[in-house]
């Protein structure tokens, strides 16, 4: 077991904005988070990342708690990738990956060879080696957020926290960055990620867990989670969960009151 | 290796390659910028450099032009303008802002509020470049209270709204010596010093900027790598392992130091440190290693260039404030206007 998270409270400053969390992530497991807006999700993901401080409860990571390991230690273990952004400066991509290799390298030094090896290696491995050179502020919204998953990967975490990691990509790219993850998995890689689609969840996710009003409400595999009634319970809206002959992808579908064109 | 990391490879040396060009293209500078000037022209100054060579006596008022008046002159116009560039490079990249220069935190403002208190009582020019200085350095100190003190959700937006705050207070102390201060005698030496000038800059002054200088370049040298990260935001690099409040503290302490050290014997020269990191980054990249020497260069060429017209286009010495902002700000528009992607 890699993480464990153990009657957690979380907030910011006095407000509290969720409690009783109890999760784990095991070697190689995908959980995704799913939840309203305004659920916590992000709050979450900070106080794993330890940019907020816990308010009551455990998180432990490789069974130490989150506080005792130095932001450098945690870094090497745990890494996050943001949602794409559009960066300020026009570095490179290969820059901005290289920028992973930060907890390995001491305060006043720069990355090496050795470095950009394993950056360069990072970016091959998601088909992303020919864009190296580009600047990081011309790619595409898509191709921004397989960069900051290589960065990710530079860090050569066991880890990978990522908010919304399909969030404002096209069909394509979301499938192409659900596919990585899943071979992420494949190399022994933890995920936790947060989507707003329960599809999305029931292509990558070993495990899925709801927050709800402050609370987590299920954890479990896709298939005993995702429910019509708790997808009912979460967001307000009558589903229809199913599969489509020849893909083996469970699939959800909207039921509106108005009827269909 | 692949292509494309030695595409990237070529790139970088590309880039270091420019760098040396620049230095050149300085060192270039630094020589005709000697031998500009009303007393003595190029034809006086390679003379008096062959009869120094020779062994035989130099006309006396040339040399005390050459080696009292132009080299400390020159000297500072390469050490302030790099001084402004590097602060200025430093600050845009720690605040996550390509607008900001090194007056942002109030530096320039407090530097000023020292220097017009020192002349309006009427202190040795020695003491009113350190009351400029403590000036500069009590502001930024002030600001960096008050931004620490409010816990807001951005610690580098409330640092710039507490330093553009304390900048309000201190002109404001500016604008009420004005008014005091004797109008035949003071009050155009106040006005004279918020212009910024180089023609009173003596070697003693050029000698004791430069441990300010150098000790505020040291971090920003150490850094030069983690200060890319540091344009990330707070959160993205605390998740890379920085501690960004230990580091940004140490910068702008840092850029601070040099900034109120060039401020306190040149006077405000505005421009340099907003408008000199644009162009180091056009011509280098965004890579504080290379952005960093690039600016300090260009910043040092830069004022150079105003210093001679400074002193050759008109019958008076021209403020440089009033030239940097003639050359720098339509520029500035110019760069906007054509989309030039120095920053997104």
């Amino acid at each position: 077991m890699t993480l464990e998270i153990r009657g957690l409270a979380f907030g910011y400053g006095e407000r509290t904005v969720g409690a009783d969390i109890s999760l784990s992530l095991a070697t190689g497991e995908v959980l995704a988070l799913l939840g309203p807006n305004g659920a916590g999700k992000t709050t979450l993901f900070k106080t794993v990342l330890g940019l907020l401080p816990v308010k009551a409860g455990d998180i432990l990571l490789d069974c130490k708690p989150l506080s005792a390991w130095s932001r450098r230690q945690r870094a090497k273990r745990i890494a996050y990738v943001p949602q794409a952004h559009a960066a300020l400066f026009p570095f490179t991509v290969l820059e901005v990956v290289l920028m992973g290799r930060a907890p390995h390298l001491a305060p006043f030094s720069s990355p090496g060879a050795r470095d950009r090896r394993i950056a360069m290696e990072a970016l091959a491995g998601l088909g992303m080696a020919h864009l190296a050179t580009r600047p990081y502020t011309e790619i595409s919204g898509g191709e921004r957020q397989m960069a900051l998953i290589a960065r990710a990967l530079t860090q050569e975490p066991s880890i990978l926290v990522m908010d919304e990691p399909t969030a404002n990509l096209d069909y394509g790219n979301q499938m192409r960055v659900l596919s990585h993850i899943r071979s992420l998995a494949e190399r022994r890689l933890s995920v936790v990620l947060s989507t707003h689609n329960p599809d999305h969840a029931f292509l990558v996710a070993d495990r899925v867990a709801l927050l709800h009003a402050s609370k987590l409400i299920a954890l479990g595999s896709p298939r005993e989670v995702l429910t019509a009634a708790a997808l009912k319970q979460l967001y307000d809206i009558d589903v229809v969960i199913g599969s489509i002959d020849g893909s083996k992808a469970r699939l959800c579908a909207p039921r509106f009151a108005a009827p269909l064109p | 290796m692949n292509r494309r990391q030695e595409a990237s490879e070529v790139m970088v040396a590309e880039r270091k390659g420019g760098l040396w060009l620049l230095a050149g293209a300085l060192f270039l500078l630094a020589l005709v910028s000697m031998a500009v000037g009303k007393y003595a022209g190029p034809s006086e100054i390679v003379a008096a450099l062959r009869s120094a060579a020779s062994g035989q006596a130099t006309d006396p008022v040339l040399s005390t032009v050459l080696w009292n008046v132009r080299l400390p002159r020159v000297a500072g116009a390469i050490l302030i303008g790099a001084a402004l560039a590097a602060a200025g490079a430093t600050y845009q990249g720690l605040f996550r802002n390509p607008l900001v220069s090194p007056d942002i935190l109030g530096v320039s403002g407090g530097a000023s509020l020292g220097a017009v208190i020192g002349i309006f009582l009427s202190l040795p020019v020695i003491a009113i470049q350190a009351v400029s200085f403590a000036g500069g350095l009590l502001a930024v100190a002030a600001a960096y209270a008050v931004g620490m003190a409010i816990r807001g959700r951005d610690p580098a937006l409330t640092l710039v709204l507490a330093g553009i705050a304390v900048g309000a207070l201190v002109g404001a102390g500016i604008s009420l010596i004005k008014i005091l201060a004797d109008p035949y005698d003071q009050l155009p030496a106040i006005t004279y010093w918020l212009l910024g000038s180089l023609t009173a800059i003596t070697r003693l002054d050029v000698v004791s900027i430069l441990p300010a200088l150098l000790v505020g370049l040291v971090p920003l040298v150490l850094f030069r790598w983690r200060m890319n990260l540091m344009t990330l935001g707070d959160e993205e690099a605390q998740t890379l392992g920085v501690d960004t409040r230990l580091t940004r503290a140490v910068l702008v302490a840092a850029a601070t130091l040099i900034t109120a050290a060039a401020v306190s014997v040149s006077g405000v020269i505005g421009w340099i440190g907003l408008v000199i990191p644009h162009i180091a980054r056009m011509l280098v990249g965004p890579d504080f290693r290379r952005l960093l020497p690039a600016s300090m260069i260009s910043g040092s060429a830069y004022l150079l260039v105003v210093d001679m017209l400074a002193r050759s286009i008109a019958l008076i010495e021209v403020p440089l404030g009033i030239l940097t902002a003639a050359v720098g700000a339509p520029f500035f528009l110019w760069l906007l206007a054509s989309g030039r992607r120095a920053w997104q």
